[in-house]
């Protein structure tokens, strides 16, 4: 068996609209390595989330599909499961931090019975044992006084308390994978800070790998061993935290890491942008879509630009306008 | 050069109502005794966390809000109790931006109608007049003139955000309260808006009150930064020397947090334990030295821990729980001066 917890090899997600079925990701390939967190970045609308949810098929249905490829989980093709034993999976092997805390919790339950409930359908645990295991969880991810907290109701919690339940809910099983759908977007940064810490603490105690979605890539900088770039529903670049950062080969990566206004940079000084936006889905090309939003005429982008391997683990979208340093490993 | 804006212990309290009468049971001191002042030409930031006043501040100087006391002067005229008639022809200088582009763009007019409205109440020319300023404004935040017609569905979110640009410049104000302007957007985007801001601000010579949780963009626009926390503003000086040599506690807290686009960068994040106290209850000393459980925390009950200019420009609220011990010393011999 490999070392990754998580192979998706090419996977294609549409959404059924007006205009027929649009392709929300089209053909996405990436490995999620045991212990490591892997990042996916990307603009609004780039299918980051998509990608996620089309892993624990959570997609609104009958609106959403995957169309084709694999998720293999531990070796096994989660697709090719029945109802069943998807059930045991998600949730119990593969969980979700969602990014909304009070969307994600229902206000009208206790903390605790909301926690239980999780543990109560995926463990053998009584309802005595949940509740005490609940207690303990939320004690493992720093909230104060768990023991009274547990009778609370999630409004009489602060946003970083409420994230902190969520995320207990999430880890209550002791998952293999966890899926960070922006978990610090909605806090403040200081919050946020707090919250990649004990991500990052309670990642290395139990040894679970982590897929985190952010647009911010500060945080992908500082939580994430390797990164995912997405673009219009495609994967352009995808490596080494490192090399993503230090060494970045496609345009689109190199633009998005050149918006970020530094804190060096001299005030008011012209920051870099990327022109125009993302094309809406309806309009994508097969070809290379980056070099449709620098304009590049539509009628020469038939042609889908290969996903290729320049060195080991550094992956590109071979496409020649956007790769000014030409492939090596071609 | 004299100040635009000068804004002197400026509080806003919210009454809290409970039981059956619905009697006043206490307030929630958002803003409490705030003090600042804006040149020309001048962008100040204001940053915190969330739920300490930024916003509601904003909200004062354009008196959305009835400040509960304090003085707002802008150009030397008093306008905190200023008559609505009376501050109608003054509301073409100070003008407001605001987060939410989608929320803030009225989804059945079109582009025309959302930026000729302050035109149209301020009755500037004539009908004619007016449309063909709108569609200069349009095509002075970069959008085409045609966009007029369109309605804002119809646009992207940073597009959005160029109309409520657009809106904003349209009586030329002297100065724009921007609350959030860009954190909805995303980061290719939200570098496009900030440009055109700073571009505009060169050309039309406005002031900017810039509101931000986010640390970068802040530092990136502002001359002045002016760190709030719990209702007060607990720093204030130039946003270089505030980013470099901050010399709060809490100010230090902050900028440690800001996560850095950079994964060989070595962090030596301070933590700051605990929640922002509610503003209901404030503590009765230093709210920063509450957080952190500090050991002097007793010595600050009941202090008045004003601003002092510790260094020039450089403004910091005077409370031994928050300073080194060298710039405590400073600041109280600066007190009792």
């Amino acid at each position: 068996m490999s070392d990754n917890i998580l192979e998706i090899k090419n996977l294609v997600t549409e959404f059924k609209t007006e205009n027929g079925w649009l392709r929300a990701v089209d053909g996405v390939s990436f490995d999620v390595p045991k212990g490591k967190t892997v990042g996916i970045v990307g603009e609004s609308g780039c299918g980051k989330s998509v990608t996620a949810m089309s892993i624990i098929d959570l997609l609104p249905k009958p609106m959403g599909h995957v169309k084709r490829g694999q998720v293999v989980f531990k070796g096994r093709d989660l697709r090719q499961l029945d109802h069943k034993e998807y059930y045991k999976i998600r949730g119990g092997r593969i969980s979700v931090i969602f990014q909304e805390p009070m969307t994600a919790l229902n206000p009208v339950h206790k903390i605790g019975r909301q926690i239980s409930e999780v543990l109560l359908l995926h463990t053998k645990m009584s309802k005595k044992e949940a509740w005490q295991e609940s207690i303990r969880v939320l004690d493992s991810v720093g909230i104060p006084a768990p023991d009274q907290r547990i009778n609370e109701y999630p409004h009489q919690l602060s946003g970083g308390m409420r994230q902190r339940v969520v995320i207990a809910m999430a880890l209550a099983c002791k998952p293999d994978l966890v899926i960070a759908d922006e978990p610090t977007t909605a806090l403040d940064v200081t919050v946020q800070a707090e919250i990649l810490d004990l991500i990052n603490k309670l990642q290395k105690e139990m040894g679970m790998s982590v897929i985190m979605i952010t647009h911010d890539l500060g945080v992908i900088a500082e939580t994430c061993d390797e990164v995912v770039v997405m673009y219009a529903g495609r994967v352009v670049e995808r490596g080494d935290v490192h090399t993503i950062f230090k060494k970045p080969v496609h345009a689109y990566t190199k633009a998005l890491l050149n918006s970020i206004p530094s804190l060096d940079a001299p005030r008011k000084s012209e920051l870099s942008t990327i022109p125009g936006t993302v094309e809406g889905i309806a309009d994508f090309v097969e070809g290379c879509r980056f070099c449709q939003r620098m304009s590049v005429p539509v009628e020469q982008l038939t042609e889908r630009p290969n996903f290729i391997e320049i060195e080991k683990g550094h992956w590109v979208e071979n496409c020649p306008t956007c790769n000014s340093q030409r492939p090596a490993m071609a | 050069m004299s100040d635009l804006l000068e804004v002197n212990d400026l509080k806003m309290h919210f009454p809290v109502r409970g039981g059956i009468t619905m009697k006043q049971v206490g307030s929630v001191k958002a803003v409490d005794g705030v003090s600042f002042t804006v040149k020309p030409g001048e962008t100040l930031g204001l940053v915190g966390e969330s739920g300490c006043g930024k916003s509601t501040l904003g909200k004062c100087l354009l008196r959305l809000y009835e400040p509960t006391a304090g003085q707002i002067d802008l150009e030397g005229r008093d306008i905190t109790r200023m008559s609505q008639a009376k501050l109608r022809p003054l509301r073409k200088d100070i003008q407001m931006m605001f987060q939410d582009p989608a929320e803030s763009l009225n989804s059945r007019f079109s582009v025309r109608q959302i930026v000729r409205e302050p035109l149209d109440i301020q009755k500037i020319g004539t009908r004619k007049e007016r449309d063909a300023m709108v569609e200069d404004l349009l095509e002075k935040v970069g959008l085409p003139r045609s966009a007029a017609d369109k309605f804002p569905f119809e646009f992207s979110g940073g597009q959005r955000q160029r109309i409520g640009v657009a809106r904003a410049i349209a009586l030329n104000p002297k100065m724009l309260v921007l609350d959030e302007p860009v954190s909805a957007l995303d980061v290719s985007v939200q570098s496009q808006v900030l440009n055109l801001l700073v571009d505009l601000q060169k050309e039309l010579n406005m002031a900017y009150i810039f509101i931000a949780h986010d640390l970068a963009v802040v530092k990136h626009i502002s001359d002045r930064v002016a760190v709030m926390y719990l209702g007060k503003i607990v720093e204030l000086a130039d946003s270089d020397v505030i980013y470099h040599s901050p010399r709060h506690g809490y100010t230090k807290a902050l900028l440690s947090a800001i996560p850095h686009a950079d994964p060989s960068y070595e962090k030596n994040r301070i933590r700051l334990e605990g929640e922002v106290p509610s503003p209901i209850d404030p503590p009765k000393g230093s709210a920063f030295g509450h957080r952190i459980n500090h050991p002097r925390y007793d010595e600050t009950v009941g202090m008045d821990m004003k601003l002092v200019e510790i260094a020039s420009g450089h403004w910091v609220a005077a409370d031994p729980c928050s300073l080194t011990e060298e710039d405590w010393q400073k600041a109280k011999a600066l007190v009792s001066a």
